[in-house]
């Protein structure tokens, strides 16, 4: 029989957020345990929580980042179960009425595009951390994670296999960091995923019982447990058992998901709306004002790049793939005067290779936009060659000064004074009488032994289009 | 000294006729005098005296309010900074609050001095200070009755002189039905009028603070510090807050008295419907016309209010797990036994019964038939409020069915103690300003006449009473061996 995978997928973002959902504490992640953690997050008797705006307002862009329906009205709940690293004994989230309503976001899988439904995006608070190692036994708990902002992104079940999950998940994550409204870092936690995964034979209209796989913390983790997951609920069926409605956990290192909890042994969070919070309200007002500061969007600034700038896909989507970047190489056009085909092959090729190996972020680069403009107008003046432009390159990256300082010291300015260039040429001409006979009876190829010997004695700082026209002429 | 009223005692600060020192040694000498009454769960003896000291200096420089120096005491469900903060319960029996709740703030900034910890209800659950961890609380006119609840331990401290004035807080009638019961004069305020922060939570769409005190112009003086907005808690309402004390004198001719009739049913005593009909006719004398007025959902008050108190109060108090502060078992074997034994040796009987019936009422397949209707139950409460309060300004009844009963008579049945607040929780669930005063004596123990006004009619509320207080003198009257 022939099988289809449904697949839907729960995101939780971290907020950016400078302060916690329901408190002044900071967010600032890798702080001493419980050093951020203030009397609220601690859920001491007596405090309450206050609402963080800016949280509030990053749900907003986001919902219409995916042109959802933002709520007008929309309640905080308590989702009560008993957990040590939950302080209050229950988590304030959004039930009923969260506050971004249905959206989409259009993916695309081996060019083939595909519309992918948002079922919703509710707002909520992050729990702390338990510690199990060096306790003796015992369990540790950190609550500094506790009362992060957390938006949670549900998707509808509109994914047919892993890849497509791995492209919606992908596609999610470039916007989140596009809208400024999480950092995206996986290791860190701050971008995690659970799938819910089932299994039909194709052409039927019913979905087959799901499982929920929690916490996958990787994209190539989030594949692999699908795959995993599709593949055993396949065998089991047709090997003639029954898919249990569960909770499963994935196992990295040995590649397989296995039980958590059963659907019987689900807690019942007995959900009500909180009653020390009032409905948030986001007018038409709010919205505009969101609005206004929506950056351009990842599919907007592709399909640009390709249009203003002429770029190949590759390099486009290279270039787009997060917003520092993209500004970077537009910064870089601008300022360089130069062709941006040589300006995505410079951001692409030896800026990007150099910052893998370095393990840095273009924020990081230690060559800003301005020096690399600077070194990539001087390719477009003939000052210098590409060749040269990359030792230039390199002096930039170990150090702080500019691209024409270097060509300076260093004397890398190309020499178009065609007196110096004949001079050499004549001399080498006169020198290899061999190689001018065998290209004079039609051995094009010793051309490129001209050329070679010419810089080499001029150090590479000739002009080639020069040296080609000169050393034609002398050879004829 | 212990009798007087706020201004009085203000004034024999600034003259010097006593120093706040003095006046706070003299209440410390009566609290321990009287310490078989039970008001108190912690005496804080030395800061009261540094707090006084400091009252002194400020009252000195001419920098004091009417507050600066006056010895007032704070229920247990208040957190106070480097203080221990029960609740009335076991499972905070070894907590030190480290912060100040805004009430306690605000009263420090005042200049007032702290006594001490008021006892009260475990965790404001009970209409009698029986369910308190750390014992009953005895009225001060009848040592064997109980002296209401939750606010049991403020009441009978002021009736008793043990403090000029105290808070108290409200969910069901927690601060009006012990004053009732113990001869003095108690406001619980519109909801949101009151900061919440740092006052424990039992209900919290219900819970509302206010004054506790010895006659309408001192719970004035009392409510114009505690009233307020505070960004630290959402459902505080920004509202400006009028001077309470510049309004008591208004003349109340033409006041519109609505009664409504269900107040006045069979479950009423007798001899407590006389003594509200008394005060009434006293108002009557003052100008006031009285007219009818009809609450029909009255009766599905005290079942919709033991859902949605009970639901809230089974999510508040799960922050009680013996993890980082409180009552922890010893040598739990893992954490299920950690969870249930802390909080099952923790919390008391009527606790652990509330905490049951509101997480029953929450569960899966309950909810709707529970929680969601007696939401519904409480909009229409409010719109019978509502209607009646377009009708009339204030509505008058009685506080309680009936005066103070015995310790011990009702703890065994909670139904019954729970009926007990039939006139008092309707106006909780509706979030109006309500106060009791008392009004008369019935069997030798005092009866409050209830006033419940619209939302944010609390200056309404204490002119009307202090008005009363001006041509009577039950709020003077004080239990035997406390004159």
């Amino acid at each position: 029989m022939e099988w289809e995978a449904v697949i839907g997928l729960e995101i939780h973002t971290q907020l950016a957020t400078k302060s916690k959902i329901f408190s002044g504490a900071s967010t600032a992640y890798g702080a001493e345990p419980n050093t951020q953690a203030c009397a609220v997050d601690l859920g001491l008797p007596g405090v309450l929580p206050v609402l963080n705006e800016e949280a509030v307002r990053m749900a907003v862009l986001f919902g219409l980042a995916i042109e959802a329906e933002v709520a007008p009205y929309s309640v905080f709940a308590r989702k009560n179960y008993f957990y040590p690293d939950l302080p209050k004994g229950y988590q304030i989230s959004q039930f009923e009425l969260p506050i971004v309503g249905l959206g989409h976001l259009d993916i695309d899988v081996d060019g083939v595009k595909k519309r992918v439904g948002v079922t919703r995006a509710h707002l909520e608070e992050d729990a702390g951390k338990s510690l199990h190692e060096d306790f003796h036994g015992l369990t540790g708990i950190d609550l500094n994670r506790a009362g992060t902002p957390l938006l949670e992104i549900v998707s509808e079940p509109d994914m047919r296999s892993a890849k497509e999950a791995v492209a919606y998940m992908r596609k999610l994550h470039e916007l989140v960091r596009y809208l400024g409204i999480c950092d995206g870092n996986m290791q860190e936690g701050s971008f995690r995923c659970d799938a819910n995964v089932s299994v039909r034979p194709k052409g039927q209209q019913a979905f087959g019982t799901r499982a929920e796989i929690k916490n996958i913390n990787s994209f190539r983790f989030v594949e692999k447990a699908i795959n995993y997951e599709i593949e055993r609920q396949i065998d089991l069926i047709e090997s003639g058992g029954e898919v249990v409605q569960e909770t499963r956990l994935y196992d990295a290192d040995k590649d397989q998901t296995r039980s958590m909890r059963s659907k019987e042994e689900a807690n019942d969070y007995r959900y009500f709306p909180d009653p020390d919070l009032l409905p948030v309200v986001v007018d038409e007002a709010f919205k505009a004002q969101v609005k206004a500061t929506m950056p351009e969007l990842p599919d907007a600034k592709k399909q640009r790049f390709k249009d203003q700038y002429g770029l190949d896909d590759e390099s486009t989507a290279i270039l787009t793939s997060s917003r520092p970047l993209a500004d970077y190489f537009e910064a870089v056009v601008k300022e360089s005067a130069c062709e941006a085909r040589i300006c995505a092959n410079w951001v692409t090729g030896d800026l990007s290779a150099a910052l893998n190996r370095s393990g840095l972020e273009i924020t990081d680069s230690p060559v800003s936009h301005e020096r690399l403009a600077g070194l990539l107008a001087r390719i477009s003046d003939n000052t210098i060659s590409g060749k040269i432009a990359k030792q230039v390159f390199e002096e930039m990256w170990q150090g702080t000064a500019s691209a024409d300082e270097i060509i300076e010291a260093k004397g890398l300015k190309q020499i178009t004074d065609t007196g110096a260039i004949e001079a050499i040429i004549d001399k080498i001409i006169a020198n290899n009488p061999e190689q001018v006979e065998q290209y004079r009876s039609g051995k094009d190829k010793v051309f490129g032994f001209f050329v070679g010997q010419v810089m080499k004695e001029m150090q590479g700082k000739a002009n080639p289009g020069e040296v080609n026209k000169m050393l034609k002429d002398k050879l004829k | 000294m212990h009798n007087k009223s706020i201004t009085d005692l203000a004034k024999g600060l600034r003259s010097g006729e006593f120093s706040s020192v003095e006046l706070t040694q003299a209440f410390l000498n009566r609290i321990k005098q009287h310490s078989s009454l039970n008001c108190y769960i912690t005496v804080t003896e030395d800061l009261a005296l540094q707090e006084a000291k400091a009252a002194d200096d400020r009252i000195a420089k001419g920098d004091a309010t009417l507050l600066t120096g006056i010895p007032i005491a704070q229920k247990d469900i208040f957190c106070t900074q480097g203080v221990k903060t029960t609740c009335g319960s076991k499972i905070l029996d070894n907590f030190i609050a480290p912060y100040n709740a805004t009430v306690v703030e605000k009263f420090n900034q005042a200049g007032s001095v702290m006594l001490g910890k008021l006892n009260m209800d475990e965790f404001a659950m009970g209409s009698s200070n029986e369910t308190s961890y750390y014992g009953a609380v005895r009225n001060p006119w009848d040592h064997n009755a109980i002296p209401g609840g939750s606010s049991g331990g403020s009441a009978a401290a002021v009736a008793a002189g043990l403090a000029v004035c105290a808070t108290g807080t409200d969910t069901g009638g927690s601060i009006r039905q012990p004053a009732s019961h113990c001869g003095i004069t108690g406001l619980k305020p519109t909801y949101g009028r009151v900061s919440r922060y740092g006052m424990i939570a039992y209900a919290s769409s219900l819970d509302q603070g206010g004054p506790m005190a010895r006659s309408a112009e001192d719970a004035a003086i009392m409510l114009q510090v505690m009233a307020g907005f505070d960004e630290r808690d959402s459902t505080s309402v920004d509202l400006p807050v009028p001077d309470y004390r510049a309004g008591l004198s208004n003349p109340i001719e033409g006041l519109k008295i609505g009664l409504p009739k269900e107040f006045f049913g069979a479950g009423l005593n007798s001899d407590v419907a006389a003594v509200i009909e008394a005060a009434v006719n006293e108002y009557r004398k003052l100008g006031a016309h009285i007219k009818e007025v009809s609450m029909p959902n009255l009766k599905l008050a005290i079942p919709a209010y033991y859902v949605i108190a009970s639901a809230e109060c089974s999510a508040n108090l799960s922050r009680f797990d013996g993890v980082r502060y409180g009552y922890r078992c010893a040598n739990p074997e893992d954490l299920t036994d950690l969870y249930t034994r802390s909080r099952g040796e923790g919390f008391g009987k009527e606790v652990k019964r509330r905490i049951l019936m509101g997480t029953y009422a929450l569960s899966a397949g309950y909810y709707d038939a529970y929680y969601i209707k007696a939401q519904k139950v409480r909009r229409l409460i409010s719109d019978d409020f509502k209607k009646a309060l377009s009708e009339v300004d204030v509505i008058m009844g009685p506080v309680a069915p009936s005066a103070a009963f015995g310790i011990g008579e009702k703890i065994g049945n909670p139904i019954e103690m729970y009926l007990s607040d039939i006139y008092t929780i309707a106006i909780n669930l509706a979030g109006l300003p309500a106060m009791s005063m008392p009004a008369g004596v019935v069997g030798g123990k005092p009866v409050g006449l209830q006033i419940i006004g619209n939302y944010f009619a609390e200056h309404r509320l204490l002119n009307i009473a202090h008005q009363y207080q001006q041509v009577t003198d039950w709020h003077q009257q004080s239990p035997k061996g406390f004159e």
